[in-house]
């Protein structure tokens, strides 16, 4: 027969971002170590060979730190001016650095003094990378030119002048030791070869050109410049793929992970984003206290580390997985034995059956809705547990209670410390758009049996006042937010004019009324 | 008007089974009940209908069993007649010619009737004849002035007084003293009595009251010095009250829908069966004790086994004061589905006259109390493949602003239900006027459109599904709004999507607006003013280019959507329009003066293939055309339109009827004919494909116990007779032994056939004798 049904909790939709594999991935990172340099830290780059370190370039300095270490295991100082662009070569032996006053520097990473100095730029070099032959350096200056130097006898072998504007980043290939790509202020990406005295392919920008990176692969091309990234298949002759324009302000560095699935940016903006190379949307977000230059990723995505104009280098380890598990210990349960007893009889053939009935579990709050306790009930249902992790079901107790008629006799006869507690469930989630109509009656109920006595306890009082204020707070953000629904109408309504109908405004402006307003309200009401 | 002779409305299902206490029969097995213009023998097991005994023409007001003969039954009716019936067989005995109506029947030795224009109680002697119809003339008064209600009015003590109650006086009527003591103990107040039962060994009265209270009566016999003691627990008026066989519990039932069991002279201790499902109205016993059935108001039977367990529920069709979802047609199981139990959908097989289902859509503990706004489900409909079901639920409070749930379920095909998919809380700001599905079956996406007061309708689609990962668990599809749409503020009244799903019609008060449910662009807008638009229909089949509206100034339009033009234009004050989706014919029902006209015809022409007028009395609120299970082959073209469909429709006093043509009638009559069923079990689908079999195994048996003992044969003697050890082997003499069990075939077909004769040559003198020769048989295939 019909058993008791017990309260509806309804599944409200969850506010806020989604939860997906990549939020739970990058979000798995330990608290930010942070470390003041001596200026903006302009380049990061890892030590292709194990244990990983890591060179920073900020001000006059180049720090190599270790995977762990918050204190540089290395330092290279013997700079006359800023420095720039400190890289390993691929054996991780060799580091090259360029410097405000045009010289390359070729560092031993065991040893201090620079090993040889290239001198032929005129000005600021702000790229120097190795060629994957190992013995060539590739620079580019600010002015204008790139250039190939031998690194035994500190000759410059070629120099390519076809850049028209301040060559700021450049990046050689992985699988050919003659290729590498430039891009320049003049808003082009150029390719060349070094067997050929010109360029072999050019791309248009349209941005300043700061940042560029080749997938492993190297079919794709990723360049970021302005506000924009963009992606170029160089298997189709430099034909533009994707534009992505994510940041408000310019983007300064790209990186992959480790698999080559996420490309992530860098940008004045603060933020850095992840996405997906196989559809190039947002997967995840990174916000930082400031303007970001540089951005680099461990082998394995092993520690994120950025660095900023404020001249501070943040780095986030990742979580390790192991060790919680580890604090755990698996709760010791009855044996099996007392599972399976009497489970396995089989009954003869003219055993008498004694069917025991099922017992429908109720939660504590439904068994007293069962025998109608209306006031226990509500108790039970704001419990500080309940009330806290789950005010969904107080919420739905509550409206149980209204459906039934008996909210009134369940608020009332409340002493103060009783009152006090559900006014602070009231005042707490009010503004929660999904509990606002059910607490709305329930603090009007309330209102209404104890009118009478407020004034008597300074706590009633204090919660009182405090939901005042709340709600004329609320009434003001949503007059805002009508008027800003009705710039939008207008707005729509006369970007429509030319191509539609009448009839067709009317019904796409109210279309833009209904879009959930909740986040919206969410967002306010919290900041 | 042409009158159309072989088409006729009828009643057809769904008619009330709690209207009178039901009776259970002596051995337990069967419950009887007075249900319309029938009495219903159902099985108290199996809770399947096993006869229905026809043959009253009024509605039946009261079953009683034969004192005298427990196989038999009494019932009355409206009629005038009552009626003797054998009712494990399901033949009619006696008939007996009465003036007047009945209300209802109580039986002692002699039977004794309430007289329904007087209200009085009359007692019949029903003379011994053999004939068939008897005309009754002795008739005498015993009582004047009693209640209409049967349950006022209870026999004490084997038949020793009758006692009656009306409003607040209680009357009791000595048989052998032939006086009668009146009992006026209240002045007034919410005393009045409700019911009464009589203790059945002690000198002991129960009466419940208005007020919730039972009261025990005890010393009566004089007028004077009679006590009573007061029991309360229900908390308004008790409607029903009980005592056991022996007299050791008494039973009560009210509105609660709580059965509760006070014992006899232990008053303090009770026994409660909660949750019954609807208010009790009536309580009975079965004469040996171990069965209770309770009647609910929502058209039930419970069956429970000794005040504990609720064995078998006989639901019948449930109608409540208003179908606010209209009638539908599962597309899936061909039932008829509306509002039933407060928050529930009913779910009636109109082929087998049988409720199949009730589905839960509040899903919310149902709390009883006066003037407590329920959630109640206000619309409903189905797509065309009935895998989706849309559930619209409100509940309007005075002050608080109006609830409404749009809830979607899709068929779960391993449970064979309706499952929760999609909740959708305030779809809409105001009222849900209309709701439809996209029609087209074969589709990709199904497109759910509800139009609301609020002056928009809405698109909900079924979403793609969550984006899934490893970690997360599996969340499958659910709906979310595709598209709002409105026209210069007008409120929507009705909307319709075109056969191939391809149109989309929804009217906004006077003007109708056609749109594509892909892109949802307004394609066109068509209007007939004055008056707003009430119905909306597209064609069907060879008709679909057409768009059929009704206003409420008396105009029935139809638009060509290909010229976008008025094909044609009528008046007639529509208030229903429908169509048929098995063929083009579509049908309007006109209200006028009180009474309804219907007419059926096809959107290609203005001229009706069928035409009734005065179908009935007052408004028809709702109406549907259900698929026929076997097509109909007539060749008159006034009949037609009922080859392919049936239309079944509801009028403002609640009554389901439908069309029946004489053909189909007769074919019905010749099934009930053929239909013999074996009384002791239930006529079940898995018995129909296996009682044949059992009936040719039985025969068998039944020639095989008849043959002669095989030991007189020669091969059986030497068997038995010769000493074991200087037998052959037995395997030797096994096909030998086989053999001789054998009987011809020609014999035993002989035997059969006269034992069958004889059989029916007496079956008209003794009806109990074929009771126990079935029992036989029974025992028979028990053994075998």
């Amino acid at each position: 027969m019909a058993s008791f049904k017990p309260t509806q909790i309804p599944d409200l939709p969850k506010l806020g971002e989604k939860i997906t594999e990549d939020t739970l991935y990058w979000k798995n990172y330990k608290a930010p170590v942070q470390i003041k340099e001596f200026g903006a830290v302009s380049n990061i780059d890892f030590s292709p060979v194990s244990p990983h370190n890591f060179a920073v370039t900020a001000f006059t300095r180049i720090h190599i730190y270790g995977p762990f270490s918050q204190e540089p295991v290395k330092t290279f100082t013997r700079f006359k001016d800023t420095a720039y662009c400190g890289r390993f070569r691929s054996d991780g032996q060799l580091l090259v650095a360029g410097c405000e006053d045009s010289v390359v520097r070729l560092y031993d990473v065991g040893g201090k003094a620079a090993l040889r100095m290239y001198k032929g730029h005129t000005k600021a070099v702000h790229v120097a990378d190795f060629t994957t032959g190992r013995y060539q350096i590739l620079t580019a200056s600010d002015d204008y030119t790139c250039r190939l130097w031998d690194i035994p006898n500190a000759v410059e072998l070629t120099a390519y002048q076809e850049h028209t504007d301040y060559v700021r980043c450049g990046v050689t290939s992985k699988l050919n030791r003659d290729l590498f790509i430039t891009g320049s202020y003049d808003h082009t990406l150029r390719v060349f070869d070094s067997r050929t005295e010109k360029s072999v392919m050019t791309m248009d920008h349209g941005q300043p050109v700061e940042s560029l990176l080749l997938y492993p692969s190297e079919g794709l091309l990723v360049s970021a410049g302005g506000r924009y990234v963009k992606v170029w298949d160089l298997l189709k002759g430099g034909q533009p793929l994707v534009s992505l324009k994510n940041h408000h302000k310019t983007v300064t560095c790209l990186a992959l992970n480790s698999s080559g699935q996420r490309l992530l940016s860098a940008s004045l903006d603060r933020h850095v984003k992840v996405y997906n190379t196989t559809n190039y949307k947002v997967v995840h977000n990174f916000d930082y206290a400031a303007a970001i230059l540089s951005l680099g990723l461990a082998p394995d995505d092993e520690s994120i580390v950025v660095g900023m104009t404020n001249s501070i280098l943040s780095i986030k380890h990742r979580k390790n997985l192991e060790e919680p598990k580890e604090t755990s210990k698996p709760r010791r349960r009855p044996s099996y034995r007392v599972f399976m007893k009497g489970k396995n009889f089989v009954p003869k053939q003219d055993d008498y059956f004694v069917s025991k009935p099922a017992r429908q579990h109720l939660a504590k709050y439904d068994k007293q809705l069962k025998r109608f306790n209306v006031s226990k009930a509500l108790d039970t249902a704001l419990e500080a547990w309940l009330r806290r992790k789950k005010p969904e079901v107080t919420v739905a107790v509550i409206k149980e209670l209204d459906r039934r008629g008996t909210l009134k006799n369940a608020l009332a006869g409340r002493d103060e410390e009783q009152l006090s507690r559900l006014l602070c469930f009231v005042i707490g989630n009010f503004f929660d758009t999904r509990f606002t109509p059910v607490l709305a009656t329930t603090a009007e109920i309330v209102l209404d049996i104890y009118q009478c006595v407020i004034g008597q306890s300074a706590v009633i009082d204090r919660h009182l006042i405090h939901l005042q204020k709340l709600l004329e707070k609320e009434i003001y953000y949503q007059k805002d937010l009508m008027e800003i629904l009705g710039m939008l109408d207008t707005m729509f309504a006369f970007s429509l004019l030319r191509k539609e109908s009448v009839d067709q405004i009317m019904f796409k402006s109210k279309m833009i009324k209904y879009e959930p307003k909740q986040p919206f309200i969410v967002k306010l009401t919290t900041n | 008007m042409v009158e159309y002779g072989d088409i006729r409305v009828v009643y057809r299902g769904g008619s009330k089974i709690n209207f009178r206490k039901p009776v259970i029969s002596n051995d337990s097995r069967f419950l009887l009940c007075a249900s319309g213009e029938s009495v219903k023998v159902f099985s108290s097991v199996t809770e399947e209908c096993v006869h229905e005994l026809r043959g009253h023409t009024g509605q039946v007001t009261g079953v009683l069993l034969r004192p005298s003969n427990h196989l038999q039954v009494y019932s009355c009716s409206t009629d005038g007649t009552v009626r003797l019936w054998d009712f494990t067989d399901g033949i009619l005995v006696r008939v007996k010619n009465e003036k007047g109506t009945f209300r209802t029947l109580v039986v002692k030795q002699v039977c004794v009737f309430v007289f329904a224009e007087l209200f009085q109680l009359v007692a019949v002697n029903l003379p011994q004849t053999p004939d068939q119809l008897v005309e009754a003339r002795d008739l005498s008064a015993v009582l004047s002035d009693v209640s209409s209600n049967p349950s006022t009015i209870a026999f004490g003590r084997g038949g020793e007084y009758l006692a009656s109650v009306n409003n607040l006086k209680m009357e009791i009527y000595f048989f052998k003293k032939n006086k009668s003591y009146r009992f006026e103990p209240f002045n007034g107040g919410k005393n009045t009595f409700t019911c009464i039962a009589c203790h059945p060994k002690d000198d002991c009265v129960a009466t419940g009251h208005d007020d919730g209270k039972i009261r025990l009566w005890r010393n009566f016999k004089q007028k004077k010095e009679y006590t009573y003691s007061t029991l309360h627990w229900h908390h308004s008026a008790v409607s029903s009250l009980c005592f056991t066989p022996e007299g050791t519990n008494l039973l009560s039932g009210g509105v609660e829908s709580v059965l509760v069991q006070w014992r006899y002279n232990q008053e303090n201790q009770k026994d409660f069966l909660p949750r019954l499902g609807a208010a009790i109205t009536h309580v009975t016993v079965s004469p040996d004790g171990a069965l209770f059935s309770t009647s609910h108001s929502d058209n039930k039977i419970t069956i429970i086994q000794s005040c504990v367990k609720v064995s078998a529920v006989i639901q019948g069709l449930v109608k409540g004061e208003n179908v606010t979802t209209g009638l539908l047609v599962d597309p899936r199981s061909k039932a008829l589905v509306l509002n039933g139990r407060p928050g529930h959908l009913q779910f009636y097989s109109l082929q087998r006259d049988k409720l199949l289902f009730h589905l839960d859509i509040v899903q919310q503990e149902y709390i009883h109390e006066a003037g407590l706004e329920q959630f109640e489900v206000v619309r409903a409909a189905f797509d065309a493949s009935g895998l989706w079901l849309a559930t619209v639920e409100e509940r309007k409070q005075k002050s608080a602003e109006l609830e409404l749930n749009l809830k979607l379920w899709s068929f779960d095909e391993q449970t064979q239900s309706f499952v929760l998919n999609t909740t959708v809380s305030a779809p809409h700001e105001a009222r849900i006027t209309a709701m439809c599905f996209s029609q087209a079956a074969d589709s990709q996406t199904t497109t759910l459109v509800s139009a609301s007061r609020d002056g928009h309708f809405k698109a909900w689609q079924l979403g793609l599904p969550a984006h899934t990962d490893g970690t997360q668990e599996y969340e499958g599809p659910s709906w979310s709004c595709d598209f709002v749409g409105a026209y210069h503020g007008l409120v929507p009244r009705c909307c319709c999507f075109s056969a191939d799903g391809s149109l989309l019609a929804v009217g906004f008060q006077e003007v109708v607006t056609v749109w594509n449910p892909t892109s949802w662009e307004l394609l066109t807008t068509l209007s007939q003013p004055p008056g707003d638009v009430r119905n909306l229909c597209f064609g069907q089949l060879s008709c679909s280019k057409y768009l059929l509206g009704s206003n409420n100034k008396k105009m029935v339009c139809c638009w060509n959507l290909l010229t976008c033009s008025l094909e044609w234009s009528t008046s007639m004050d529509v208030s229903l329009l429908l169509v048929d989706s098995r063929s083009e014919n579509m049908a309007a029902f006109c209200c006028q003066d009180g009474s309804t006209d219907l007419f059926v015809f096809k959107p290609s022409e203005p001229r009706p293939l069928f035409s009734q007028k005065a179908v009935c009395s007052g408004r028809v609120i709702h109406a549907v055309f259900t698929p026929r299970e076997v097509m109909l082959e007539s060749s008159e073209e006034s009949s037609q339109w009922l080859n392919r469909s049936q239309l079944y429709f509801l009028t403002e006093f609640m009554d389901l009827l439908t069309f029946s043509t004489k053909a189909e009638e007769e074919k019905l009559m010749a099934s009930s004919k053929q239909l013999v069923i074996d009384d002791t079990v239930a006529m079940t689908p898995f018995y129909l494909l296996l009682g044949k079999h059992r009936h040719e195994h039985l025969g068998n048996e039944e020639s095989a116990e008849r043959t002669p003992l095989p030991q007189s044969s020669v091969a059986i003697k030497e068997l038995l007779q010769t000493p074991a050890h200087v037998l052959p082997a037995t395997s030797f003499l096994c096909s030998m032994f086989a053999k001789s069990l054998l009987i011809s075939v020609t014999e035993t077909s002989r035997r059969v056939g006269h034992r069958f004769n004889l059989n029916n040559s007496d079956s008209d003198s003794n009806s109990s004798f074929r009771f126990r020769f079935f029992e036989d048989m029974t025992c028979f295939t028990r053994a075998s």
